[in-house]
């Protein structure tokens, strides 16, 4: 079975959704079986949740397949920004 | 002869050739059965994932009366969901048979109190509303 890192699934999120800032965190210590990630990308601008979230479902199709456990955050970068205040 | 033809006029054979488990039909009449609907691992009483787990937890908090379906009982259900919803995983729910997410979309309505609109605009009244109101009314006496 194929396994994924965390700087794998990083840089192809950053790469096909232009993300200004990408989190990934491996929970399943190393086995690449459960991810938690939070996505910055002016892509998700105008856009409501499920579509943010289906962009993201996307670009990691076949990775999902043997991902078990996927929990993701989506924000434009203006919202990023009023977090981190 | 006689006993093929009551085969045939079976209702329960006929309504499965209509819409076979895990075709598009299928889930057009699941969803429709109740106004939130979801597909989950296990069942509310003992959820086998602990996604499936916290949809569960955030519905009986709004107190919604829902249709839970296991995908682990039936692996075309499993599969068929996916394409149905076009959403690779497990826990989804569906509001008047519109596809609302997973749990992190859920969990993200619950937290920001979208939900409770999201209800509100098919008649549920949540659980949540009632105890505000009446605390609301509580301070009034």
């Amino acid at each position: 079975m194929t396994t994924y890192t965390e700087e794998y699934i990083r840089n192809k999120i950053t790469k096909e959704l232009e993300a200004t800032h990408v989190e990934v965190v491996d929970q399943s210590d190393g086995c690449g079986g459960k991810f938690n990630v939070v996505v910055v990308s002016p892509k998700f601008t105008g856009k409501p949740l499920l579509q943010r979230h289906r962009l993201v479902n996307g670009v990691l199709a076949e990775e999902l397949k043997t991902i078990h456990a996927f929990s993701m955050k989506t924000l434009t970068p203006e919202q990023w920004e009023q977090q981190q205040q | 002869m006689f006993s093929a033809l009551r085969l045939i006029r079976s209702p329960g054979l006929v309504a499965r050739y209509c819409s076979q488990v895990g075709s598009k039909e299928y889930f057009d009449k699941l969803v429709t059965n109740k106004k939130v609907v979801i597909f989950m691992k296990g069942t509310p009483d003992m959820p086998r994932c602990g996604f499936s787990n916290a949809v569960v937890q955030i519905l009986r908090m709004h107190g919604v009366d829902y249709d839970a379906h296991n995908v682990l009982a039936d692996e075309s259900v499993r599969q068929g969901i996916k394409e149905y919803s076009e959403w690779p995983t497990i826990p989804q729910i569906f509001i008047n048979k519109e596809f609302i997410g997973g749990c992190d979309i859920l969990l993200q309505l619950h937290q920001s109190g979208e939900l409770i609109e999201e209800l509100q605009k098919v008649g549920i009244t949540s659980a949540l509303l009632e105890a505000e109101v009446d605390e609301n009314d509580d301070k009034r006496k």
